[in-house]
């Protein structure tokens, strides 16, 4: 049942050295830097992105994701889910007005699997990047590396599956795209989204709370995702895995690090769902297919590399 | 010429040549050795801690969760962020490094 979490909207991650980090948001992932703050923090944004930011560095001596944002339809949905939130037992924080530069209030909220997420209505509207609102052309030039359409989605590892699952399900209104469960019918994977997007947000079982496994960024076509594999060698960035693609989501997928070891990954296509789809369902036996359906084993590396 | 140094991993018995401004694990990986665990490569994930015994090296910028001061002075560091300025010998026990302590924490998916 929606109610009025429309997308995501930001991620803030911590990295080690905040001129390397932007070099490869920038350079090589093609993001565009479109602000900095007295802390220190930059914003990004993927071209095709309406709002000012979607990406914030921030420099610290640990790596890792701070919080990831969604936006939501109206100041009128961000107060009835605080209410919701609140009422469900979620303890909420109110960050103001313009903490983030060009962005409205947030309702910072942390879930049990132990990573904090947040809500928000407003954030400055700056249009798609070098191409105008009236007759635009197909895509802007002068865009870096992997040219990154947009931010799609973060996954996290922790703890508590099913506790998290039910306020995204429950109060903020996602929908559960695929699942993975154990042969005793516990998830140990769950796929949420509030679109028709395989996934806006995805959870991993994993002891440790509050890990961060990725976040992603959509490309067109699968040569757009080869010639990110082009690039990564090129410039002899860190590579996990792919070209590949995934039986989770079918999406076809490269997964990287940043110069901080934070993973990303960039991927083109992947099913799509509606509310009345029932969940797709992998098994854990199967976790090997599922994850990389061609190799159909398991990188040791991709279950417990994360910042 | 760069100037090499010899490193020696010490419960596996391998040795390799790392070049001076390279890092010790980046010299492991394209010489085909698995004697140090490869996570992140970037000083983020804490996959490939080791231990220097012998040697001075030097280090790039790494997690300070997995590279707390006290680790740092007993020469706990990630092979990703270890350059040497000599000869080096480490040790990468499984139970030390990052593969052995995770791999229990994600039995779920196994």
């Amino acid at each position: 049942m929606k109610k009025g979490v429309m997308r995501p909207g930001h991620v803030q991650i911590r990295v080690l050295d905040i001129d390397e980090a932007v070099k490869h948001y920038t350079d090589l992932m093609g993001l565009i830097e479109t602000d900095r703050d007295d802390e220190g923090r930059v914003y990004l944004k993927a071209w095709s992105e309406v709002d000012k930011f979607s990406v914030v560095l921030r420099e610290a001596d640990e790596p890792g994701c701070d919080f990831m944002g969604f936006k939501v339809v109206d100041e009128a949905t961000l107060v009835q889910l605080q209410k919701d939130l609140v009422a469900f037992g979620v303890d909420v924080e109110q960050i103001p007005e313009g903490d983030l530069k060009d962005c409205g209030r947030r309702v910072r909220f942390s879930v049990p699997s132990g990573h904090a997420f947040e809500l928000y209505a407003d954030k400055l509207y700056t249009g798609k990047w070098g191409v105008t609102e009236v007759n635009p052309e197909a895509w802007p030039r002068g865009l870096e590396g992997m040219k990154a359409v947009r931010f799609d989605h973060c996954l996290f590892y922790g703890p508590e599956l099913a506790a998290t699952y039910d306020i995204f399900v429950n109060v903020l209104g996602f929908h559960l795209a695929e699942q993975v469960l154990d042969p005793e019918g516990t998830r140990v994977a769950q796929f949420l989204t509030v679109s028709m997007k395989e996934h806006d947000i995805a959870f991993i079982h994993h002891e440790e709370p509050g890990k961060f496994h990725h976040a992603s960024f959509f490309l067109e076509t699968w040569e757009d995702v080869l010639r990110a594999a082009d690039l990564i060698s090129m410039t002899d960035t860190s590579i996990d895995i792919g070209p590949t693609r995934h039986g989770l989501t079918h999406g076809k997928t490269i997964y990287f690090f940043d110069p901080s070891g934070n993973r990303n990954e960039v991927f083109c296509g992947g099913d799509y769902t509606y509310p009345d789809h029932k969940p797709i369902t992998w098994k854990a036996e199967d976790l090997g297919k599922a994850i990389f359906y061609h190799d159909r084993v398991l990188n040791e590396r991709f279950l417990t590399v994360l910042t | 010429m760069a100037q090499i140094y010899r490193i020696t991993e010490q419960y596996s018995g391998e040795s390799f040549e790392c070049e001076a401004g390279q890092s010790v694990l980046k010299a492991m990986e394209q010489r085909g050795m698995k004697c140090v665990p490869v996570g992140c490569r970037g000083g983020g994930c804490g996959y490939c801690k080791i231990q220097v015994l012998a040697g001075e090296f030097e280090c790039g910028k790494m997690s300070k969760v997995h590279v707390p001061p006290e680790a740092l002075e007993k020469k706990e560091v990630l092979a990703c962020r270890v350059y040497p300025l000599t000869d080096l010998t480490i040790e990468c026990r499984p139970s030390q490094s990052g593969l052995a302590s995770k791999q229990t924490k994600t039995t779920a998916l196994r």
